[in-house]
């Protein structure tokens, strides 16, 4: 029985295989549309992280400026520190001097006498100032809550960085980036959604072609398994080279992209990146393409051989 | 061998494709079933590969009772039963070879054992030397010739042919029917549906005369005369 069976797994390779070689124009039709269809998934996964990683960019910029009056001790501002490290949102507390904030607003002001001349009049009027960065920027109230109690407060000498315009300029970058990361997702999985039903019609139309060879060989009295394993076995093969295909085909759409344009960026879209970020997960990308092109084109030659295989009316 | 008892079946709204039919055939008989087109020779025949099941009645084949097979038998009773059809039903993209041994390969026989059956069972149905042609590379009476080799392949002891010579000119119609006769000969009981006058006359055979749906009549050596 065990000899038998392994009979029939052999057959129903060889036979996959071998219908593959003689269906070679079908085969052909079917992998062009599956690699067209792989690579504009591959596509939007790529955009996608890319311009995940402009937004993680722009938001890593975010940060919050408490300002301190000059007769806040070591002491107070040790404690201060302390306090805002044990906040959830708090990702890294920095101070910077007095002496450190005149330097770089000299360096920053370097080509305007004017203003040079100003703040050398009197003895540095910069506060010093403590730089909070959040973990997550959609969430400065927690900190602007924190820095609002009475205590911390009595320490402030101007308004923290959070607060009026900036305030609002700081949200609306947050919450439209938040919304464009989520379009990103709805966007992948439409894609997904899209490309699976595509490779199906297409595997679908493929089948319907050669529906005659499946009532056949139900008619000569062969299994389910026998009937429909050759076809699994050939719409894998489509699904492999499609991978194959799409991936040289975006190897090479990259590498063309990314020497011409100078890994400038396209608007929100870092080319350099996404050329960095295909050429780093390349091994993912292929094992990626190649699971989604066999799974897909199995599970779809699955299903549509499933109606010319009833044994009867 | 063959065992239908007051078969009907019945297609929705048409009437009754066959009605009440029963019929015994005895292990290596050679029965021709006649009729004119639509009196039912060819749901008599799909009853009998289990294409279609009856609205009611009794068919026991070989010994199986279809009453009692389950859907995942149906394969191993169709191994069972060498069908030849009218439009042969080859497998174009395999060889005139490989459609023979597809029969086999179906039933989990060794490669061995094909290789060396396949020629053989060519060799008698005149084949040799045709076996890397594909299917529309052969005449019609080759083709048909291929689909016989493919049903007797697997030596099974009952043989049915739906108007196997329907598509034929007259010499390849004989060719067909000396190899029925000859398989016959190996102890294969042989049903035989033709509405060819010439060939049933000549034949001299028990000859079933279905019209409309039922037996008219049934003759150990009949006669046939196509109206």
């Amino acid at each position: 029985m065990h000899s038998k069976r392994s009979i029939t797994f052999e057959r129903i390779i060889k036979n996959g295989f071998v219908n593959f070689g003689r269906n070679i124009w079908l085969s052909i039709a079917a992998i062009a549309m599956m690699s067209i269809t792989l690579t504009i998934l591959l596509f939007a996964v790529v955009a996608n992280s890319t311009f995940r990683h402009t937004v993680s960019n722009i938001t890593s910029h975010i940060d919050v400026s408490f300002y301190m009056k000059d007769s806040v001790t070591d002491t107070q501002r040790g404690s201060l520190i302390k306090q805002l490290d044990g906040l959830p949102n708090v990702q890294s507390v920095s101070y910077i001097s007095k002496d450190q904030a005149l330097k770089t607003y000299e360096s920053q002001n370097a080509n305007n006498p004017d203003l040079l001349a100003a703040i050398a009049e009197t003895s540095n009027p910069l506060p010093a100032s403590l730089t909070i960065k959040p973990r997550d920027p959609t969430n400065l109230q927690s900190i602007k809550n924190f820095l609002d109690k009475p205590t911390v407060v009595a320490l402030q000498s101007d308004p923290t960085s959070y607060s009026g315009d900036r305030k609002a300029a700081i949200d609306k970058i947050t919450s439209a980036t938040h919304f464009f990361e989520e379009a990103g997702i709805v966007g992948i999985i439409v894609f997904i959604i899209i490309s699976m039903l595509i490779i199906f019609n297409t595997i679908r139309m493929a089948i319907f072609n050669r529906r005659d060879e499946l009532v056949i060989m139900r008619l000569l009295g062969a299994s389910t398994a026998f009937i429909r394993g050759p076809f699994v076995v050939e719409t894998m093969l489509y699904g492999a080279a499609a991978a194959a295909v799409s991936l040289v085909i975006c190897a090479s759409l990259f590498k063309i992209a990314s020497s011409t344009l100078q890994a400038s960026s396209l608007g929100l879209l870092d080319i350099g990146y996404s050329n960095q970020y295909f050429n780093n997960h390349l091994t993912l990308v292929l094992l990626g393409q190649l699971l989604a092109g066999i799974l897909i084109g199995a599970v779809s030659s699955f299903i549509a051989t499933k109606r010319y295989l009833k044994f009867h009316r | 061998m063959i065992l239908l008892d007051r078969v009907t079946k019945s297609y929705n709204r048409k009437g009754d494709a066959l009605e009440r039919v029963s019929l015994h055939v005895e292990p290596k008989e050679f029965v021709i079933i006649v009729g004119p087109s639509g009196a039912g020779k060819s749901t008599l025949f799909k009853l009998l590969t289990r294409e279609e099941k009856p609205t009611s009645g009794k068919i026991i084949v070989g010994g199986i009772d279809y009453d009692k097979l389950k859907d995942k038998d149906v394969p191993l009773l169709r191994r069972k039963i060498g069908v030849v059809f009218q439009d042969f039903k080859l497998l174009l993209n395999k060889t005139v070879y490989e459609n023979v041994a597809f029969a086999l390969e179906i039933a989990g026989i060794p490669n061995d054992e094909i290789k060396h059956t396949v020629p053989k069972v060519l060799e008698v149905v005149g084949l040799t030397g045709k076996e890397s042609n594909y299917p529309l590379e052969l005449s019609g009476g080759e083709r048909q010739r291929v689909a016989i080799a493919r049903a007797i392949v697997r030596q099974p002891k009952i043989l049915i042919a739906d108007e196997p010579t329907g598509n034929l000119d007259p010499k390849h119609a004989w060719d067909v029917i000396k190899v029925l006769e000859k398989i016959n000969r190996f102890g294969t009981t042989v049903l035989l549906t033709t509405h060819n006058q010439e060939i049933v006359n000549a034949l001299r055979r028990r000859v079933v005369t279905i019209k409309d749906g039922k037996i008219v009549s049934d003759r150990a050596v009949g006669q046939y005369k196509a109206s």
